[in-house]
């Protein structure tokens, strides 16, 4: 257990509170003293809100006070991707065009966590619109990863990643619509998990992909994700996507679901090119697992490296349409130099859009335009549906799939911004479970020797997060690379 | 040569829902702009559209009324263009699964004369979808200004076939849908407060071949009569260029009803790449047999099928008909009558005539809405009761009506109040006819020597005499018996 | 598909309503036909009798009473807009 409060989680926090032995108030001003220490150097938020952030903590003391408390969540720190809208707060996606929005209403997930008494206190950094597997895109600023202030946290979710492990939050909202979640997670030592879609509302989530973007949790530890999810899953009316039935409340089944489980090792998953230290560190996780007595069994998911071309696709075809409102004309940039009403739409966006946004806008548009739809759009849904088949199948012999979250370890600035297919490689392992609709975490499993986090990703069946958490929990339990902080 | 016009048109409709297609702020016209809007109206990120289950069963309605297969799944598409009037520069509509396929929209042609019923003839549909509307532009000198009250409106589209042939079939397509819309409740289809709107395409070619020309598409067709002026203006133009070997060009054109003409709007060239794909944030429509028919139910007759029934049953007379059946609010008001006391042409005639001379003569805009009319079913059918008992003359009951409609009170109270009944007194009523007899010596002598016509000038000095409360029959007997 | 790779760069900005400068338009030309080139691989396998799939879970029918709920109100509905005038937004004036 880590002696500073900022570096303990929600779990041991929820003792210490239940205990009197800190108050919310003690715990959110340690959080936000460390953001005043190391934020200048890791560029995670965007905005912060401590006197209302404060003002909650007092609440929440009140509340345990009176033996009226919330849950296991209430009185802890939570800060926020800056795609999920608050009522009252900017909501940017890291985007010039939204430089001056303030959102009117509460996400759904926002409700959420108000309803769990968590303190969502502070907007974190992402790539623009969620686009990007580095966090660079942002038009605001780079987020750093804190184990190697050279390289990048990942992304889209790097805000979520690095100030999570930076010990500058307690948990973390993130989205993820090809591994933004995951990717970041693994590159920044922590846990990050992408819910079964539809079990977290995207009301109130700024869309990229609608039919991939989940909202997921960030933590320092499984129990802590599992806590996250179930204070932030359940059924929306307000969002036509969301699953109707019961989804499983996570954190009490890790207690009584032990295993053994049936595991499953996709060998497309660990191809040549996977760095070695990373194909090394997995392959002692999953020897770890075999130890206790799971069963590890070879699986095939054979149309896998067709995801990136499906996912590049569906995403971007997606993407180009739900981007079409951000036009200078409601609440977006509008540009100085307009002088008719196309300038404003023309002049508006090519101003307020980066690079990578600008791209995929256009080659989603590309995709769906007239005479190219069935080619590229139509032929990648049906390929989709190749692919969750393969995901069926697969599951049918086992409980879960082992493989690397990303391919390599976290990287340089700038080291593939300018060749786009590389950096569309980043998500190679993480896009198929978007694409299937499945759920899946990343685990922190070990260092590279340049001491760069590894992530092992565990993917789960549809709405058995509950196995999925506690199957990552028996790993946690065993080693203690979660208990890992870096040096900054 | 002789060419003939081909026309199909595309009718927006505005469903009577409380709320919008995909949210729930309210939607009503005429209010403050920009008070009907909510984050899902405005696009704003991070919204997400929910389907309204009335609108959707309003367009299955729509479906089955017209004689529409409805298909067991329908799904929706963003349809994707740039402009001020739609938040998120998209429209959530559908394009290649609609609720409804195919139907048809029976039309009466004019007839000879008012009093002649004219062809009848069924129009073929193409297909009705549901969508949602856009925003509303008010264009000033250098700018625009936007007000999204109406965006997000449930609209339908209904598009015929190219199966209308002249402008006045489409003026009668129009009227024969919004007769059917406004009797099942799915729409007020008040062009002026657009929520009918329509958009028309036209083509011609030689008469007596049957491939079809280069169409035009004509738009801001905002008013009935502007449908037919832009009908008629296009087949002309459309003809002129024909005969003069100018080539007819595919393009979009708009009505200009100010000054009577259509402009190029744009080319076929520049026509928008919608890029259409299936709404990843909706989930699809699936009708099973138990809604259909639970929507069935609540299918009324439609007003052409009412005006055979009405020449069956009642007997009426053609213009009487044509009166009452397409306002299905006003048919239902004479066959109420009708339950109290069964005299179909003198009810009708009191509806056709007096009381929509009265709800004309009382709005303040148009005429007054049934609903508003104080007068009740049964009340006509006691006025003609009471002139069938002799109690009242047809003269008196045209004096009563005005005064229902004013108070809403029963006749039989205005009769008695007003001391309206027909004297029934043998003795006054002979005194009175003496009288007569004795000032008129002129038409005496005249029905004494033959001429049967001069009774009735006696008959009109008594009726004066009584203020036309006497009971003209009695008063011919009367007369007669004096006179013999 | 492999055909077609070459993208016009102009006609997909222009659908887009997106200002492009002259080193973005042919920079992104050639990126974007090196990833339709990518794309190919999509045509190695045969996808006859595939549905396409929109929805990792589909269900049917997820429909809203039509009962009016809370709305903006003006002054909301009008807080992020860059130009207003008359309670409505303001723009330069629309042609077509
Ligand atoms: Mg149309
Ligand atoms: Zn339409």
């Amino acid at each position: 257990m880590s002696d500073e409060i900022y570096y303990k989680t929600a779990t041991e926090l929820r003792s210490l509170l239940d205990e009197k032995q800190i108050s919310s108030v003690e715990l959110i001003q340690a959080v936000i003293d460390r953001t005043h220490a190391v934020d200048s150097k890791i560029n995670a938020y965007l905005d912060t809100n401590e006197n209302q952030a404060l003002a909650m903590a007092q609440a929440s003391d009140e509340r345990r006070a009176s033996g009226q408390t919330r849950g296991p969540l209430d009185g802890i720190p939570v800060s926020v991707k800056d795609l999920i809208v608050e009522k009252g707060k900017k909501a940017r996606c890291a985007s010039r065009i939204l430089e001056n929005f303030t959102s009117p209403y509460d996400a759904t997930a926002i409700i959420n966590l108000h309803n769990a008494g968590a303190i969502p206190w502070g907007r974190v950094n992402m790539d623009e619109f969620a686009m990007g597997s580095s966090t660079e895109t942002s038009y605001f600023k780079k987020t750093v990863n804190p184990w190697d202030l050279e390289r990048i946290p990942g992304g889209s979710s790097g805000g979520s990643a690095a100030c999570v492990a930076a010990g500058e939050t307690i948990l973390s909202l993130g989205s993820d619509t090809g591994g933004s979640i995951r990717q970041p997670a693994a590159l920044c030592g922590v846990i990050g998990m992408k819910p079964t879609y539809g079990t977290v509302s995207r009301h109130g989530l700024i869309a990229f992909a609608s039919s991939l973007d989940q909202i997921g949790p960030f933590s320092r530890c499984v129990e802590d994700s599992a806590m996250l999810f179930d204070a932030i899953s359940g059924h929306d009316p307000l969002d036509s996507t969301s699953y109707a039935g019961e989804i499983p409340k996570c954190a009490d089944a890790l207690r009584t679901k032990k295993g053994p489980w049936k595991l499953g090792i996709p060998k497309e998953y660990f191809p040549d090119t996977l760095d070695p230290e990373i194909h090394a560190a997995i392959k002692s996780a999953i020897e770890s697992y075999r130890e206790k007595g799971c069963e590890i069994v070879e699986v095939e998911l054979p149309h896998t490296d067709l995801a990136i071309p499906v996912y590049y696709i569906i995403a971007t075809a997606e993407a180009s349409s739900n981007l079409s409102r951000y036009d200078g004309i409601r609440y977006t940039h509008r540009s100085d130099e307009t002088s008719n009403a196309l300038d404003i739409y023309f002049k508006s966006r090519g101003e307020g859009f980066g690079e990578e946004v600008k791209r995929r806008i256009c080659l989603g548009s590309f995709v769906l335009s007239s005479g190219y739809y069935d080619a590229y759009y139509l032929r990648a849904q049906k390929v989709r549906n190749l692919i969750r088949k393969d995901f069926q199948e697969a599951f049918k012999k086992v409980d879960a799939l082992l493989t690397p979250t990303s391919p390599t370890p976290a990287f340089k600035f700038g080291e593939r911004s300018d060749d786009p297919i590389t950096m569309y490689l980043s998500d190679i392992f993480t896009i198929n479970v978007n694409l299937a609709g499945f759920p899946a975490l990343s685990l922190p499993c070990g260092l590279t020797s340049g001491n760069l986090p590894i992530g092992l990703q565990i993917i789960g069946q549809p709405l058995k997060e509950d196995d999925l958490f506690a199957i990552a929990h028996s790993h946690e339990e065993a080693h203690d690379y979660c208990k890992l902080h870096p040096c900054i | 040569m002789e060419y003939e016009p081909v026309i199909g048109l595309e009718v927006h409709v505005q469903l009577k829902t409380e709320t919008k297609m995909f949210t729930r702020a309210p939607y009503h016209y005429g209010a403050e702009p920009n008070t009907l809007t909510d984050p899902v109206v405005l696009g704003m990120p991070g919204t997400l559209p929910v389907m309204n289950k009335k609108a959707v069963e309003m367009t299955i309605k729509a479906g089955l009324l017209l004689g529409c297969k409805i298909p067991e799944t329908s799904k929706w598409d963003r349809k994707n263009y740039f402009y001020p009037d739609m938040p998120k520069n998209y429209q959530i509509s559908q394009f290649d699964q609609p609720i409804c396929d195919g139907g048809e929209v029976e039309i009466e042609m004019e007839g000879a004369s008012r009093n002649i019923m004219g062809e009848h003839r069924k129009v073929q549909l193409t297909r009705i979808h549901l969508e949602e509307d856009v925003g509303k532009l008010t264009h000033c000198e250098n700018e625009s200004l936007v007000d999204y009250n109406r965006a997000g409106a449930p609209l339908v589209e209904i598009v015929s076939e190219p199966d209308l042939y002249s402008a006045d079939e489409a003026f009668a397509y129009l009227t024969a849908l919004r007769n059917c819309l406004v009797a099942a409740g799915i729409s007020e289809c008040d062009m002026e407060k657009g929520q009918m709107r329509c958009d028309a395409n036209v083509s011609i070619r030689p008469k007596g071949t049957h491939e079809l020309g280069t169409k035009v598409e004509i738009k801001n067709l905002n008013t009935i009569s502007g449908v037919r002026n832009g009908i008629i203006y296009e087949i002309q133009r459309q003809t002129l260029a024909m005969e003069n070997n100018q080539p007819i060009v595919q393009e979009t054109r708009r009505w200009n009803a100010e000054e009577a003409y259509t402009t190029s709007m744009r080319s076929k060239e520049m026509a928008h790449d919608y890029r259409y794909f299936p709404d990843p944030d909706l989930m699809p429509v699936r009708v099973s047999k138990e809604w259909l028919n639970e929507v069935a139910r609540d299918i009324p007759e439609l007003p052409f099928d009412k005006q055979r029934r009405f020449f069956n049953d009642y007997d009426l007379p053609y213009t009487l008909t044509s009166v009452l059946c397409p306002d299905a609010k006003l048919a239902a008001y004479f066959e109420e009558a009708l339950t109290i006391y069964k005299k179909p042409k003198q009810i009708a005639n009191f509806i056709a005539n007096d009381l929509l001379r009265e709800l004309s003569a009382a709005g303040e805009h148009g005429a007054l809405p049934l609903e508003s009319c104080k007068i009740k079913p049964a009340h006509i059918a006691e006025l003609v009761q009471f002139i069938d008992k002799g109690e009242i003359s047809n003269q008196i009951a045209k004096e009563v009506f005005p005064e229902m409609f004013r108070t809403g009170n029963p006749p039989g109270q205005i009769i008695e109040e007003k001391g309206l009944k027909q004297s029934t007194d043998t003795g006054e009523l002979e005194a009175v006819c003496l009288e007569v007899i004795a000032e008129n010596p002129k038409p005496v002598q005249e029905f004494k020597e033959g001429k049967e016509a001069a009774i009735n000038a006696l008959k009109g000095q008594v009726m004066k005499a009584t203020r036309g409360k006497a009971n003209p029959k009695l008063v011919d007997d009367l007369l007669r018996q004096l006179l013999s | 598909m492999s055909e077609r790779n070459n993208i016009d760069i102009d006609y997909v900005a222009n659908l887009a309503r997106l200002e492009l400068t002259a080193d973005e338009k042919a920079k992104f030309s050639g990126q974007l036909e090196d990833i339709l080139k990518y794309f190919d691989k999509l045509n190695t396998i045969d996808v006859s009798g595939e549905e396409p799939m929109a929805h990792p879970f589909p269900v049917f029918n997820v429909l809203g009473e039509d009962k009016p709920s809370a709305t903006l109100s003006q002054e909301d509905a009008l807080a992020n807009a860059p130009k207003q005038r008359n309670q409505q937004l303001v723009v330069p004036k629309v042609v077509e």
